[in-house]
């Protein structure tokens, strides 16, 4: 097809059919602001805030749903188009709270942005902030309606990438929210505490539920023993909030940040993810063996699991029973660790540094714990754990490097893996096909399981038998695959389900970035990291034969029920 | 018809029987575009308003989320989720009957009734509401009392006086034992 050209500002630009007016700005290099535009969703159009100036038409054109064509002389900065962007901005100024500097986007605000970048000083129209309660029911997101500014962007990826809907816009005109059904709250509906919807929304009209304050007074508490476990995406993103480069392995710093943070003991999710491995390699074998419940589906994603419950409960039995690697290294830490180091699980206080909210419903679940005490205390998510790092005044760039602490800080570049869509896979091969076969696998690198489509699929050879494995990231993605298989156009021993797109990566406590590259350098580092380790199989992990040996017995054995496995259950819809 | 007597009135089905009739609408109209409003507006006619378990039930047999459906009927003006009186008063707001008094209007049918705009009596007989131009402009003020139009009121004196009407009305039909 032929290719559009047109003119952005008396520049000719050319552009592939299909493009957008600001496709075609941003290729000539001009800057056109948005706010209800995210490049991962649908287009909306409703903010206005891109509008350009196309000759020849009455009024101002959206940008970002208007079709580029041949021809078309387009002006983004003139007069009229400056002073309406301005009028815009200062409207949703003017129904907006005035507490930036005590606001937690300070600095990552996109309205705030825009409205620097536009050059508002003043705001011509009287303040009308509303004060709406806050929805506070989730363990995990909050929402702030008083901040939002109706973009629709949570609501655009609840329903499109995750196919949850928790949330929508109701009413009209002024008196319109954006709301759960009914104001009943978060916590009442489907809403899988993803926050995903955290990561889009351009404000702080949607949150993580604060454990900062807890972890900062467990932290102050003299007769508490502190243990910290870090997951591995986090170490691939926390660089980011400190003026690093993205994609920065920050492994060591982070271990020192934590010590200096106060905490006793700094252990490793990544231990966690070894022993999921294990478990979870042991538990396929098994199924394998007996022809049940195949194909086997990966558990470790709290989101996924919420979403399975509410919307797939007759899979529920395909689930791993294996608990995340969060949560069997928190049974761990209360047990294993709590009587080695003779202290009572209730004196431990332990804090989970997770790239995620739903963790945080996770480790609240009630069966994630035994005698009334929660086998993880305190999740953070990665931005979390930065503000800590920022209000301790910790130079986090120029830290010195150190180790995690040992057994339950050691672990395999699979562990590692486990952060990124597909890494759960090849980790589970890694030990599966040594495992199955008795033989070292030559090759290590299951190349064929690695990138970032919504749904790959891989036929592996395993001594004798094809393994047929699908690996899905996001939530939509999932339902689409799941349907296949429940109408049986589709077939697989081994499903992998991650519920956020592109992985833990990409989880919903992540830092905020605009980097389009992102992902792929968030996952480049950890697959650097696997790299580098000597170690690169989960069961050849010696702490977790070490812990085998003395402490569980055997893999999928009695002790490891009790403490690793776990069991769901079916939640409404509606 | 006794479907469209019984309109808004509450009490004349049993809850089962609405329920059914509910299902029959729905089997009526599911498969077809739009039909969405069109089963939540029978529901209304059914349950006088769009009670929240009818929302949800309406979301699981259509197989769409719950947030689809609320961000209708909370967008038109037309459904309503709180029970609505059996009379419903609209007292235009429109300029022309704004500038002749419809404000005081309103306020002397809050005092009287003992409720705001959009709230309903506790004896489920009048809801209050303040509606956009009617159009009746020549009769400026002017309301609606269900069917009934009431137009040149220009002294608040005369609300008693209309809600006498239907209260009687109310009396009546209940020694008769209409609906
Ligand atoms: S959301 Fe942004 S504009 Fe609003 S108070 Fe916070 S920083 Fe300021
Ligand atoms: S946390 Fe996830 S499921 Fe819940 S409202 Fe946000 S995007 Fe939707
Ligand atoms: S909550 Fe945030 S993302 Fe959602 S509409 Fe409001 S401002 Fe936009």
């Amino acid at each position: 097809m032929e290719r559009i050209k047109l003119t952005i500002d008396g520049a000719p630009v050319e552009v592939d059919p299909g493009s957008t007016v600001l496709d075609a700005a941003r290729k000539a290099g001009v800057h056109v602001p948005t706010l209800c535009f995210h490049p991962e969703l649908r287009l909306e159009g409703s903010c206005r805030l891109c509008v350009v100036e196309i000759e020849g038409m009455q009024s101002l054109a959206a940008s970002c749903v208007y079709p580029a064509s041949s021809g078309m002389r387009v002006r983004t900065n003139s007069e009229v188009v400056r002073k309406t962007r301005k009028s815009i901005v200062e409207l949703l100024l003017a129904n907006h709270p005035q507490d930036c500097l005590v606001c937690p986007r300070h600095g990552t605000c996109e309205l705030q942005e825009v409205s620097h970048q536009l050059g508002v000083r003043k705001v011509r129209f009287k303040n009308d902030a509303r004060a709406l309660a806050q929805d506070q029911s989730s363990v995990a997101v909050v929402r702030d309606p008083n901040k939002c500014i109706l973009c629709g962007r949570c609501i655009r990826i609840c329903e499109q990438v995750q196919k949850v809907s928790a949330i929508g816009l109701a009413g009209r005109g002024s008196k319109a929210v954006v709301t759960t059904p009914f104001g009943h709250g978060l916590a009442e509906g489907p809403c899988v505490a993803c926050g995903q919807c955290i990561k889009v929304c351009p404000v702080a009209a949607l949150k993580e539920a604060d454990a900062t304050e807890q972890t900062w007074r467990a932290l102050s508490d003299p007769t508490l023993h502190t243990v910290v476990q870090v997951a591995p995406a986090v170490r691939a993103a926390l660089g980011e909030e400190f003026g690093m480069r993205p994609g920065a392995l920050v492994t060591e710093k982070l271990v020192t940040s934590l010590r200096k943070l106060g905490f006793n003991q700094v252990f490793d999710t990544q231990f966690g993810a070894d022993l999921t491995i294990v478990e979870e390699g042991h538990e396929l074998l098994r199924r394998l063996n007996e022809s049940k419940h195949l194909p086997l589906i990966t558990s470790c994603s709290p989101g996924w699991v919420k979403y399975a419950e509410h919307f797939c409960p007759e899979m529920l039995e395909h689930l791993s029973t294996c608990k995340s690697p969060q949560q069997m290294l928190g049974a761990l830490v209360k047990t294993y660790y709590a009587e080695k180091i003779g202290v009572m699980p209730s004196n431990i206080f332990h804090v989970a540094i997770m790239p995620c909210t739903a963790k945080k419903f996770e480790a609240s679940r009630p069966e994630m714990g035994r005698d009334g005490v929660r086998d993880v205390d305190a999740v953070l998510t990665t931005r979390e754990l930065a503000a800590m790092l920022k209000e301790a005044g910790i130079d986090f760039a120029n830290l010195p490097d150190s180790e995690f602490d040992l057994p339950l800080g050691m672990s395999s570049g699979a562990g590692g893996i486990f952060g990124v869509t597909g890494g759960v896979t090849e980790a589970v091969l890694r030990s599966v096909t040594e495992l199955k076969t008795g033989k070292e696998l030559e090759e290590i690198e299951f190349q064929g399981v690695r990138g970032f489509a919504g749904v790959r699929e891989a036929v592996i050879a395993l001594n004798g038998m094809t393994l047929k494995v699908a690996i899905v990231n996001s939530l939509g993605q999932a339902e689409k695959l799941l349907k296949k298989v429940k109408q049986g156009e589709a077939e697989y021993h081994f499903i992998e389900i991650m519920g956020c797109p592109s992985g833990c990566i990409g989880g919903g406590g992540q830092p905020f970035s605009k980097d389009p590259e992102i992902k792929h350098k968030r996952a480049a580092a950890l697959y650097r990291q696997d790299h580098m380790k000597r170690v690169r199989k989960s069961h050849e992990n010696p702490a977790i034969r070490e812990l085998y040996r003395t402490f569980i017995g055997d893999p999928n054995g009695e002790k490891a029920h009790a403490l690793l496995h776990t069991h769901y259950h079916a939640r409404p819809r509606y | 018809m006794t479907e469209s007597k019984c309109v808004g009135c509450t009490g004349s089905y049993t809850r089962d029987e609405k329920w059914d009739q509910l299902d029959e609408v729905m089997a009526k109209h599911k498969a077809l575009e739009g039909a969405l409003i069109m089963i939540l507006h029978r529901a209304q006619l059914i349950f006088g308003y769009l009670p929240e378990d009818v929302q949800r039930y309406v979301a699981k047999s259509l197989n769409i989320p719950l947030a689809d459906v609320y961000g209708v009927t909370t967008f038109y003006s037309s459904f309503s989720l709180t029970p609505r009186g059996k009379h419903r008063i609209a007292v235009c707001m429109g300029t022309a009957c704004y500038v002749r008094g419809a404000g005081d209007l309103l306020t002397a049918f809050e005092k009287a009734l003992g409720v705001k705009v959009g709230q309903t009596t506790t004896d489920g007989l009048f809801t209050l509401e303040a509606s956009r131009c009617i159009g009746a402009c020549g009769l400026a003020p002017v309301l609606t009392v269900g069917e009934d139009v009431y137009g040149n009121i220009m002294s608040a004196e005369r609300v008693p006086d209309i809600l006498r009407k239907y209260r009687a009305e109310k009396q009546q039909s209940e020694k008769v034992g209409l609906c």
